[in-house]
């Protein structure tokens, strides 16, 4: 224990401040991409057109079936050839379109969830599948969707720090970078750790939150 | 009771379906007139439900037709939408929407539909909710209410959009037995203010007392049909009869 200074945690666990922002900015972009292409990617998933449920079903099987690592290198790395992307975009396209694959199928699983019958009554009056679709059968769905989608959210926060390892100046790299500094890297290891406790754990409570407000029409 | 007129409202044509080799209705003929009542029963599998679902196109029937009011709708989604606004459904399990209160699930249709503004649909619906005797629990979410006041609900529901046809599925058959009396008086009166109704039922004393015409289901074909009078003291075919005895 002699080598650890703990008091190092305290002194300089605000210069990691700016550090915890960039994890943040990743991660909630990368949460925004992935619900919105996801949602487009379950609709493809659920699909009767065979080509666009083959297409969907394609990259949800290779974006699950291959590490987020070699996809955030493909995208940073492998596409340098064609297209010269900075740290920063690299790691929201490859962490967006990554949690696009597993957020669209917790959306799929959702809405299959949701008892047909609600969409036959929705369309015994009138609706279009479209109407019905948003006004009945998506409003459930979501709420259905909300423990896991949290889940998504608090994992997609954790894989942010995988872009460290393209120079995105996050809490790993920070604590990476002041750690070979002074070889004190458990104090800033702890400190980043903290950070994300703290990002996670407000994330849940406010996932639990939204699950009781939803929760509001049910006994 | 209002009378039936001449004018026909719905009539199927030689309806067939299957689901994979189960041929479930067999060249189905029927017609159901202005301010008719038409009641159908049989044993379970034989079709009746299915051939309600074929008349609001919730199934595909493979051959025949379905004329609305004369008019021949094909299997397309604006003639089927547009006939969808005029024929109201109520199913057994109610299906109402969970997300909304009573009064948000009665001018659903309304407003998203007909695209009528909130304020001039909820005194329908309100109205509506007075004639199902729940006008109390318009703020109420679904899952607060027994079966029996969510199936008035859901035919307050089916009503908001004005429909000139009810397709009523085994309306009472996931009720308890205590809260059937409440939806059929409902249907009771519908039919008294001179709603054309299709009923599915197992419910022989609705037959009785509302039916304008029985129509007895068997195997995918209508074996029997007449006046209640007729079907329940003199049934000719010979499973009317078999059936009719296990019931009563």
């Amino acid at each position: 224990m002699g080598g650890y200074d703990f008091t190092i945690i305290f002194e300089k666990f605000p210069i990691f401040l700016p550090a915890a922002f960039e994890t943040l900015k990743i991660a909630a972009a990368a949460i925004i991409v992935g619900v919105i292409v996801g949602l487009f990617i379950a609709f493809g998933r659920l699909s009767k057109i065979k080509i666009i449920y083959y297409l969907s079903t394609l990259y949800v099987t290779i974006i699950r079936g291959t590490p987020i690592i070699l996809q955030l290198f493909i995208v940073y790395f492998g596409l340098a050839n064609i297209v010269k992307l900075d740290p920063y975009p690299s790691a929201i396209i490859a962490f967006g379109a990554h949690n696009a694959a597993y957020i669209a199928e917790i959306f799929r699983g959702a809405i299959l969830s949701i008892d047909k019958g609600q969409m036959e009554a929705a369309r015994s009056i009138g609706m279009t599948n479209f109407l019905a679709m948003r006004r009945v059968v998506l409003p459930q769905a979501f709420k259905r969707a909300v423990p896991n989608l949290g889940n998504q959210f608090i994992i997609a926060v954790k894989d942010s720090s995988l872009a460290s390892t393209i120079a995105v100046r996050e809490l790993l790299l920070k604590s990476q970078q002041l750690g070979s500094s002074n070889f004190r890297f458990m104090e800033y290891l702890l400190i980043a750790g903290i950070y994300y406790l703290i990002i996670t754990g407000i994330l849940s409570i406010f996932v639990n939150k939204l699950e009781k407000r939803l929760a509001v029409n049910e006994r | 009771m209002a009378k039936r007129t001449d004018n026909k409202m719905i009539r199927v044509s030689s309806i067939n379906k299957s689901f994979g080799d189960n041929q479930v209705l067999k060249d189905i003929d029927l017609t159901v007139y202005e301010g008719e009542v038409v009641v159908v029963i049989g044993p379970s599998g034989s079709g009746k439900s299915t051939l309600l679902r074929c008349i609001n196109f919730l199934e595909t029937s493979e051959s025949g037709q379905i004329y609305f009011e004369e008019k021949l709708i094909q299997n397309k989604e604006n003639d089927i939408n547009q006939m969808r606004q005029s024929v109201g459904m109520v199913f057994q399990h109610f299906y109402l929407f969970p997300h909304m209160t009573v009064l948000e699930n009665i001018i659903e249709g309304p407003t998203q539909v007909k695209k009528m503004k909130k304020q001039d649909a909820i005194p329908f619906a309100e109205e509506l909710l007075d004639k199902v005797g729940l006008l109390d629990k318009k703020d109420f979410y679904p899952a607060m209410l027994s079966g029996g006041q969510k199936q008035r609900v859901a035919i307050a529901r089916a009503l908001a959009m004005k429909p000139k046809l009810m397709l009523f599925d085994e309306p009472t058959s996931a009720l308890d037995p205590e809260l059937v009396g409440d939806v059929l008086n409902v249907m009771n009166k519908l039919a008294r203010e001179g709603m054309t109704m299709l009923v599915v039922t197992h419910e022989m004393g609705f037959a009785k007392e509302v039916a304008d015409r029985i129509i007895f289901m068997d195997e995918g074909r209508i074996v029997e049909e007449g006046t209640p009078n007729s079907f329940f003291l003199n049934p000719e075919n010979p499973r009317v009869k078999d059936f009719l005895s296990c019931i009563i």
